[in-house]
């Protein structure tokens, strides 16, 4: 990592440069007066190694999966493998139109009617659907279904999801969304969903609960079958976000939970890359209930032959979310990488995740550290709590997360879920060796240490990346978002 | 194992440290009845030689055909150097930039994005990108809504010259929202919005009405004049745009008295290949009076502890992170790296060389059509001014000559005569800079085989 700030490339712009071998020369549009654009867009005026350099060196400010540890938790930060890069970027995939005809698809769309079906059988479903763009969008494809099933039995009442007081806050912004209130209930003292407060939670009005399990505790949901009883008895309907996937991958199936429908980050589970905050996939799987009310389009094969199906086959589909089909790249990455594990590699997906946590959880506990559920099993992740150093020595959580990037590890996710306090989720993922495992709880041990001798030194970091502590306050107060905005440069 | 390091010595210590007698003893809180029996659809695995020899053979299935078909989705020449930072595992392979510290890279190019968005539609304030151009539309539909607090109809006016696809697309993501879509038709002949239905609309309460420019046929509409009347009358606009037609045209920003109020689109066309239709990146640009209701993250510069320059989330108060149910929108990742990809692209090309691009692809569609249009029967639909995209109607089935043409590889464009059958047998053509005269001549020479194929036979 480069601990050398980098200008903004505006400011490598001279009036007259450019990468002239970049673009094709010659054409001057003639633009009727009132439609033409009269003072050209302030974009940089560069060379081409300029451009190259300035961007380089941006990249060299961040911590990747590529370059550092990076257990933040409920992301699922585990290698990206460099094959499925490649063999979604084949020139053929890369150039083929989205509204192609079928006939020159086949290659593709046999790569997706596949995915489609590895991915029913690793989550126990009738029918999956590739179109949405990330978890949140699968989030509301799956209550957008949960609402149709209801309205297409003419049961209108039903508007009320139940939402646990752990869930991400995508859960009840999508509730919301999809124009249904929000009832959160508690969850128990050892994690597990508090019974009694959703006996009380259902009722006539619900349409349905939306579940992680294991939870963002970083627990199993151990009563899941007596949860889906009662809900399905209530008249409804089961959502799994499936945030949490690899931890249970090729050990346990929703569709076996009794989940109606689920979402899955394929980003998460199936490795594909973050890219800095995007592009998702959130491919949703669904029961027989809800097989009716898919979004379009999904693959079909009749015969040898591969088609779209769309509105014509899937009628009272809850429409289409994206312009063409969904982050189709990524689809092609999370193929190649299910390919790749093959059915031998599924479980031990869940299996060394759950190793490398566990083990992880073990060696912190010993460390001194207070685990938020120490009675029970890590799944893929864990939570251990700051409070006690917080209270005792003044050094919260973001403060140990702060210090652990000067050790070279990014930090874990910190404050959530939010109800544990001074909370750190950590999440180590199966990809990570022993030693490395092995570093990052001397980190944390030396980060102690260090916030027991001189508190002010963890509270000042990080001291050894591109910039320290940022001035959030500021950057709300006196909004700075393009530049030109603010000051005079 | 592919992709997990641990040796067997490793596990035993591990499972020793944990106290578990063996990874299997680590599930013990499932209930046993739920495990997994079998995994039935799921090949045996493949190595990485094995499943290139795949993948390479399903791509040369699909082969490179030809390419004339646009709508919404553009064939443009990346730079080498585009996708070659891209794929740099620091900005491949890293998270949304919650530890500002650690992810300097990704927010500066961010904030850096944001600026030419800004100035590229002649708004204020953009934020970080949302999914796809699609989608993007109703999150702005969304957000006039928040945003028009006096208006109370939820209603939107659309034209029937919008990306039909975009207007399914925010009926779906709207549809438990009570927003109304109020379609006018288009005037036969010109392909533009028929003005007299939106004046029809007069003394009525509506939110926003979305005006796409150039529109799904490619023409240009009356912008300055809709945007005007849309302000007259109390409602918000919002502006669909190909990006890189606005190094030609008259930025949103500018249209009409005061300028529209949200632009979105598509930024496919600036270093994102065609790729099956994703990951592409939806923008979203504003006034800065609105930054509160856009939805999608927001990168804001300000200082640090020692007053140092640098670059971090902001506003975050309006998402779902904080403010679960109350949220401006449920929205969580962008799409960051097809937002790197774009920055780059943009950066390399210059306000300059996208005006070239965009020249160059208009002349290339300008060619196009009179080629094509010399073929007996085959005739441009509407008169105007036009940018990369036209529609033609053929004396013949647009189904069986499309098929035909992908026979000769040639993807020859879109079929809209399920979409709008009242124009007949009518295409959707497009050429970008990236065909090159033959690659004209030799659309022109098949389309004349079939065209007059097809009319012989049907004689």
């Amino acid at each position: 990592m480069s601990h050398i700030s980098e200008p903004l490339i505006f400011k490598h712009s001279r009036t007259g440069r450019s990468a002239v071998g970049q673009y094709p020369q010659g054409a001057t549009a003639q633009v009727p007066e009132k439609f033409r654009r009269r003072k050209r867009a302030a974009l940089p005026e560069v060379s081409e190694l300029q451009a190259v350099r300035h961007f380089t060196r941006l990249s060299q400010l961040n911590f990747s999966i590529d370059t550092h540890f990076y257990p933040l938790g409920s992301c699922t930060m585990k290698y990206n493998p460099r094959a499925c890069n490649a063999f979604a970027m084949l020139p053929e995939f890369l150039g083929r139109h989205p509204l192609a005809p079928d006939s020159v698809s086949q290659g593709f769309l046999a790569c997706l009617y596949e995915l489609q079906e590895m991915l029913k059988d690793v989550t126990g479903m009738k029918g999956v659907s590739l179109t949405p763009m990330a978890g949140a969008q699968g989030e509301f494809a799956g209550v957008a279904m949960i609402r149709a099933y209801h309205k297409a039995r003419n049961d209108l009442e039903r508007t009320e999801i139940i939402v646990p007081d752990a869930a991400h806050g995508t859960n009840p912004a999508t509730a919301t969304m999809c124009g249904c209130t929000v009832v959160e209930i508690p969850s128990l003292p050892n994690g597990d969903i508090d019974i009694d407060a959703l006996k009380g939670a259902l009722g006539p009005k619900t349409a349905g609960i939306m579940l992680t399990n294991p939870s963002t505790l970083g627990v199993f949901e151990r009563r899941i079958q007596e949860v889906a009883k009662l809900v399905h008895d209530a008249g409804g309907l089961l959502y799994y976000d499936g945030a949490n996937l690899n931890a249970i991958l090729g050990k346990v199936r929703p569709g076996d939970m009794g989940f109606d429908v689920i979402h899955m980050n394929l980003h998460k589970t199936f490795s594909t890359p973050h890219g800095g905050g995007g592009p998702g996939s959130g491919a949703v799987g669904v029961g027989q209930r809800l097989l009716p009310f898919l979004p379009i389009p999904t693959v079909g094969k009749d015969g040898d032959n591969y088609r779209w199906l769309d509105e014509k086959d899937v009628p009272q589909t809850i429409g289409r979310l994206s312009a063409f089909m969904g982050n189709a790249g990524v689809l092609l990455r999370a193929y190649v990488y299910m390919r790749m594990l093959g059915r031998e590699g599924m479980h031990r997906v869940a299996e060394f995740s759950a190793l490398n946590a566990n083990y992880l959880l073990a060696r912190l506990k010993k460390a001194g550290f207070d685990a938020a559920y120490p009675e029970r099993r890590a799944s893929h992740e864990f939570i251990i709590t700051m409070k006690r150093q917080a209270k005792e020595l003044g050094v919260n959580a973001m403060d140990f997360a702060k210090r652990l990037l000067d050790y070279g590890y990014h930090a874990p996710t910190t404050y959530f879920p939010l109800l544990v306090p001074e909370c750190l989720l950590i999440e180590p993922t199966e990809t990570e060796a022993k030693e490395e495992l092995d570093g990052f709880v001397d980190a944390l041990i030396a980060i102690q240490a260090e916030a027991e001798q001189d508190a002010a030194k963890v509270k000042g970091a990080p001291y050894t990346l591109p910039v320290r502590r940022l001035d959030d306050v500021r950057a709300a107060k006196q909004l700075d978002l393009t530049y030109g905005m603010r000051s005079t440069e | 194992m592919p992709f997990i390091p641990h040796t067997e010595t490793e596990i035993s210590e591990m499972l020793a440290a944990i106290g578990a007698p063996s990874i299997d003893a680590l599930f013990d809180e499932i209930p046993a009845a739920l495990r997994i029996k079998s995994l039935a659809a799921i090949p045996d695995a493949l190595s990485e030689m094995e499943v290139g020899r795949l993948m390479q053979a399903r791509a040369s299935q699909d082969g490179r055909p030809l390419n004339f078909l646009g709508a919404g989705a553009y064939e443009h020449h990346i730079p080498a150097a585009v996708w070659a930072i891209v794929t740099r595992g620091e900005f491949y392979s890293a998270y949304t930039p919650y530890q500002a510290e650690a992810s300097q890279g990704t927010l500066q190019l961010l904030y850096e994005y944001q600026s030419m968005m800004s100035s590229l539609t002649g708004m204020e304030v953009s934020n970080a990108s949302l999914y796809d151009g699609a989608s993007a539309l109703a999150e702005a539909c969304l957000m006039a809504v928040r945003a028009h607090r006096k208006s109370k109809s939820a209603r939107i006016v659309v034209p029937s010259t919008l990306n039909p696809t975009y207007l399914s697309v925010s009926r779906a993501v709207v549809e438990g929202q009570n927003l109304s879509f109020t379609v006018l038709p288009y005037e036969s002949g010109k392909g533009t919005l028929q003005f007299s239905t939106l004046e029809a609309l007069k003394g009525e309460d509506l939110t926003a009405v979305v005006i796409q420019q150039p529109n799904f046929f490619g023409q240009m509409e009356d912008v300055d004049a809709i945007t005007d009347w849309a302000h007259a009358n109390n409602a918000l606009v919002i502006a669909v745009v190909n990006p890189l037609s606005l190094a030609l045209f008259k930025p949103p920003g500018e249209w009409g008295t005061k300028g529209v109020d949200i632009v979105v689109g598509d930024g496919q066309p600036f270093g994102v290949p065609l790729s099956s239709g994703g990951p592409y990146f939806g923008f979203m640009t504003t006034r800065m009076e609105h930054v509160r209701q856009m939805p999608g993250r927001i990168i804001g510069r300000t200082v640090d502890l020692d007053g140092k320059q640098g670059f971090t989330l902001t506003l975050q108060a309006r998402e779902q992170h904080i403010r679960r149910s109350k949220a401006t929108s449920n929205i969580c990742t962008n799409q960051g790296l097809l937002v790197t990809a774009a920055t780059i692209h943009m950066s390399l090309l210059g306000a300059a060389g996208l005006e070239s691009v965009a020249a160059t692809s208009q002349r290339q569609t300008s060619k196009l059509i009179e080629k094509l249009t010399r073929i007996p029967g085959v005739k441009l639909a509407f008169d105007g001014y036009r940018f990369h995209e036209a529609v033609l109607q053929l004396p013949v089935k647009v189904r069986e000559v499309l098929d035909a043409l992908a026979e000769r590889n040639i993807v020859g464009g879109l079929d809209l005569s399920n979409l709008y059958p009242e124009l007949g047998n009518a295409l959707l053509v497009c050429a970008t800079e990236t065909r090159t005269d033959a690659d004209l001549d030799t659309y022109a020479i098949a389309l004349t085989d079939i065209v007059t194929g097809v009319v012989e036979r049907n004689r």
